[in-house]
């Protein structure tokens, strides 16, 4: 009782890009950089309340190699700017990046000297989540963000 | 168990010659001690007042000309209860006091965070690190004059591709 009594002896035609991007769009996985409180937002986001396993992204990697979203969760010190990094330059490619929070995005209210004023300044940023900390929902919302980027992939062409 | 005023009184005349002034302010005592005796002063309160813990070491920078910086000491007697605080002026010439590591081992770190936000260095540490700092950075945040953002370009970041 399967799709394949539908189709029955039939085939589908579709294009590679359709294909692969169908695949990887819903099968994000994220390597959760937790640095300081918007790390709890994002573990809620894991939770079964807003159980973002509804789009495939509930295998979080604590291994950047596979990984395919790096999820910056909280404040990024200097201290903390050169590992973060390095875990980024482990990930394989195609890979995506969400600043979460006003602190990832921009230093937010830590304008001092030991805080990087926002992780782009040595990260290729995909999209920005702002709220201190924002809700699990707003960064679901950017993960679909993410999803609608995939869509416009190519594989055939490089990025 | 001593009631802590007849111990503080006890500690006073005990320490004469090493007061520089003591100070009561909401319950709390605070004893300004002069600089070349900060070592023996902290072994006597050890062992003749039971001062068994260091709860903590700090610097402040109160941008004067003379005395500009403080190095203050809490004390604590875990037995009885007490604290105690000791200050010691630091003149801007002479950044130096001397290391109270001997005494209680936990000045190790403490100091080291003294030295790495406010340059004062402590005669006789054996360690003396910077504590968050990068080791090749050549300012001191918390001084008054060091700007709250940074010095651009000081703490190098990673290169973007």
């Amino acid at each position: 009782m399967g799709i394949e009594s539908a189709f029955g002896d039939g085939y589908v035609t579709t294009t590679v890009d359709a294909l692969a991007n169908w695949a990887r769009k819903n099968s994000v996985w994220p390597m959760p950089m937790g640095l300081s409180c918007c790390g709890i937002e994002l573990m809620a986001m894991a939770g079964p309340r807003f159980d973002v396993s509804r789009f495939g992204s509930e295998v979080f990697r604590f291994s950047p190699r596979q990984a395919d979203l790096l999820l910056v969760a909280g404040t990024c010190t200097y201290k903390m700017s050169k590992v973060v990094r390095k875990i980024w330059d482990q990930m394989p490619d195609p890979k995506w990046c969400i600043a979460m929070g006003a602190c990832a995005s921009t230093g937010g209210m830590f304008r001092s000297y030991p805080v990087a004023q926002g992780i782009d300044e040595f990260l290729p940023v995909d999209v920005y989540v702002p709220g201190c900390p924002p809700r699990p929902d707003a960064v679901i919302h950017a993960l679909m963000q993410i999803q609608e980027k995939i869509n416009h992939h190519s594989v055939m062409m490089d990025k | 168990m001593p009631v802590f005023e007849e111990i503080l009184s006890r500690i006073q005349s005990d320490l004469s010659d090493s007061l520089l002034k003591s100070e009561l302010y909401r319950g709390e005592t605070t004893l300004y001690i002069k600089k070349q005796d900060i070592v023996s002063v902290c072994k006597k309160l050890k062992s003749d007042f039971g001062f068994n813990f260091l709860a903590d070491v700090l610097g402040t920078d109160r941008f004067t000309d003379d005395d500009r910086f403080e190095v203050i000491y809490h004390l604590r007697n875990l037995t009885e209860a007490w604290f105690l605080r000791l200050v010691v002026l630091v003149d801007e010439k002479d950044l130096a006091v001397d290391t109270v590591s001997s005494v209680w081992k936990t000045a190790n770190w403490e100091e080291r965070e003294v030295f790495d936000m406010y340059g004062i260095k402590f005669n006789h540490h054996p360690d003396l690190r910077r504590m968050y700092m990068p080791q090749d950075f050549e300012y001191y945040p918390l001084r008054k004059e060091f700007p709250l953002i940074g010095i651009e370009g000081s703490i190098p970041l990673p290169a973007k591709e």
